[in-house]
């Protein structure tokens, strides 16, 4: 039974008293103003430090491949390009990780070995950004560079993906970097939807005849699907925005780079980068405008993840 | 039969890669922690941690402005967003059915997605340009944007935590709903609360995006809050991408720090209260 509050007998009598009603409205105005006042303000004060860019390069901005400060040129598709490519190719590589994660830690480990994994894993979240780029600094970029790069060049090398010379500070480097950031993001979402799947959808495969692998992807993922890719968004948002990590390893060079042993750059990377030394109105203007473009690209991603997961809440009943 | 035996067969490949992305996952986490501590510990020392940094090509010297800087940032950060959130929260979690709860608690969630450089911008436009300077109170700024949204979540979910019957209990004795939400409900709730504050500190105390050109770094002591300030943070990435051996050494020093402070918390909640990690 859904409980309202406060219990209707009271309102029907026409008890209301002062006191309430001003301590409902103190609250209500403190969470519309620090909430969706914070959004409103937030989203104001990037459009108004962008205004200059805007109004000298138009909608040319987001598809110039130019960014030279010195000379007055600004276009922010490389960055927007080496975050698009990054975020994807981190998801290309955590997301098969993730599930696999999840399905194990779910299905196949036993509760104790769960109890015990299922922190550890979500510990690699709890570590600051920028240890983690500290550790790709020193020991990811370096074993990139020696022990990664070569085979992928020797093997895959005629495809442009992995042409060389290889550099450690790299794109490859910065997704591996992303993917390690959103894999405890993803896993776990999922292995808490797996755990929510009934247990008779799956016993009733199994019962048909069904392999444990037949029965995981024929029936319990597609039931957690809703949540899963809720999981995934997420992740996405999560690497869309990350800057240190990210401005630590990959190598910032504003090019449209074809093989992912290159340098790039990224939208939060420049901004981290040359915010405090952009000299000149439409400099500022030009990062602030590119903080803009982030925060919108990881909004719509965001909303669109909130939106899956709610959905999907209210319709598996809470959780 | 060879067709049940392919499918055993994909079925054991299956499981084999389950168990390897699971392993392959705790080789970062792994080396990690081990990096950080084998070459933190060495670097650890009282004048480490006391000490102000010296200047480059001088030997010795330490984080201790640093340190301080962190817990005064964070300090200002909790002060304008534990208040805010929680009188938020509090309005999500006691009126929960109106349209406006729903779309505020929704603007909160996606807000918790906001990119951390994004509230670095933020604070610099709010508080940098319109103050004259980078200054610690901006960084504070900044970080307390990350945190409200996730200070308002978690009050929420607290606050709905408790029993409805409890208010009705309280509202049969003739309390009015304010005493009941602020004597009943609330104290009900504050452990969960307190909690989720905990958690959110740990979350905030290691952000660096926020902190570049807002808080930015001073090689001296705190000397007010508008004035730019030294964070651990700062320091270990300023101390990362410098050409200096020494400045790397010292970086994985303040790492040790950073984490030991941030993982005492998370783990000393989650330990205190058990609760599950997220």
């Amino acid at each position: 039974m859904k409980l309202r509050f406060p219990p209707p007998f009271l309102s029907s009598r026409g008890v209301r008293l002062t006191g309430d009603l001003v301590f409902q409205a103190v609250l209500a105005g403190v969470a519309v103003l620090s909430v969706i006042g914070l959004a409103v303000l937030l989203l104001r004060e990037l459009v108004y430090g962008s205004l200059p860019a805007i109004s000298e390069f138009g909608l040319g901005f987001l598809t110039s491949t130019e960014w030279n400060p010195v000379r007055g040129e600004f276009g922010a598709l490389p960055f927007i390009y080496g975050t698009v490519v990054s975020s994807l190719l981190a998801l290309a590589i955590g997301v098969p990780l993730s599930l696999g994660i999840a399905v194990y830690l779910a299905e196949m480990a036993s509760p104790r070995v769960r109890a015990v994994l299922s922190p550890v894993i979500e510990l690699l979240a709890a570590i600051p950004s920028v240890i983690i780029g500290l550790w790709g600094i020193f020991v990811l970029a370096p074993f990139v560079r020696e022990h990664l790069a070569e085979p992928l060049m020797s093997y895959l090398g005629f495809l442009p993906l992995f042409e060389g010379p290889a550099y450690g500070y790299s794109v490859l480097t910065a997704s591996l970097v992303l993917a390690i950031m959103i894999i405890p993001i993803i896993s776990s979402i999922s292995r808490e939807a797996i755990l929510a799947v009934p247990r008779l959808q799956l016993e009733g495969a199994l019962a048909l005849g069904a392999t444990r692998f037949e029965a995981i992807t024929g029936v319990v993922l597609p039931y957690a699907r809703g949540a899963i890719f809720g999981a995934v968004m997420l992740g996405l948002g999560r690497a869309i925005g990350e800057t240190m990590a990210v401005t630590m390893v990959i190598g910032n060079s504003p090019q449209l780079f074809t093989s992912l042993l290159h340098p790039g750059y990224t939208m939060a990377a420049v901004i981290a980068n040359e915010f405090t030394e952009a000299t000149g109105e439409l400099y500022l203007a030009a990062l602030i405008e590119i903080g803009l473009v982030l925060f919108a690209i990881s909004m719509v991603v965001n909303v669109l993840a909130r939106a899956i997961t709610w959905r999907y809440m209210r319709v598996q009943g809470g959780a | 039969m060879p067709e049940l035996e392919w499918r055993r067969l994909k079925d054991r490949l299956f499981t084999a890669f389950c168990i390897c992305s699971t392993a392959l996952a705790l080789i970062p986490l792994g080396s990690m922690l081990y990096t950080i501590f084998m070459k933190g510990f060495s670097v650890i020392s009282l004048s480490f941690l006391t000490e102000l940094p010296a200047p480059p090509g001088e030997p010795g010297g330490g984080f201790g402005n640093a340190i301080q800087g962190s817990l005064i940032v964070v300090g200002i950060a909790s002060a304008i967003g534990i208040p805010l959130g929680i009188a938020a929260g509090m309005y999500l979690g006691e009126y929960p059915n109106s349209r406006l709860s729903r779309a505020i608690s929704f603007t909160a969630d996606v807000l918790t997605g906001v990119p951390s450089i994004i509230t670095g911008i933020f604070a610099y436009m709010l508080v940098v340009l319109r103050f004259g300077g980078f200054s610690a109170l901006a960084g504070g700024v900044a970080l307390a944007t990350m945190m409200l949204p996730f200070i308002v979540r978690t009050t929420e979910e607290a606050m709905k935590l408790v029993p409805w019957e409890l208010r009705e209990a309280s509202l049969a004795l003739g309390a009015t709903r304010w005493r009941t939400t602020l004597q009943v409900v609330l104290s009900t709730a504050r452990f969960g609360i307190a909690t989720g504050i905990l958690l959110t500190i740990a979350r905030i105390a290691g952000e660096t995006a926020p902190l570049l050109f807002t808080a930015f770094n001073n090689r001296f002591w705190f000397d007010g809050v508008m004035q730019p300030v030294a964070t651990l943070p700062v320091m270990i990435y300023t101390y990362a991408i410098s050409p200096f051996d020494d400045w790397h050494a010292q970086a994985w020093g303040g790492a040790l720090v950073l984490v030991t402070m941030i993982l005492l918390l998370n783990m000393g909640v989650r330990l205190a209260t058990g609760r599950r990690w997220r």
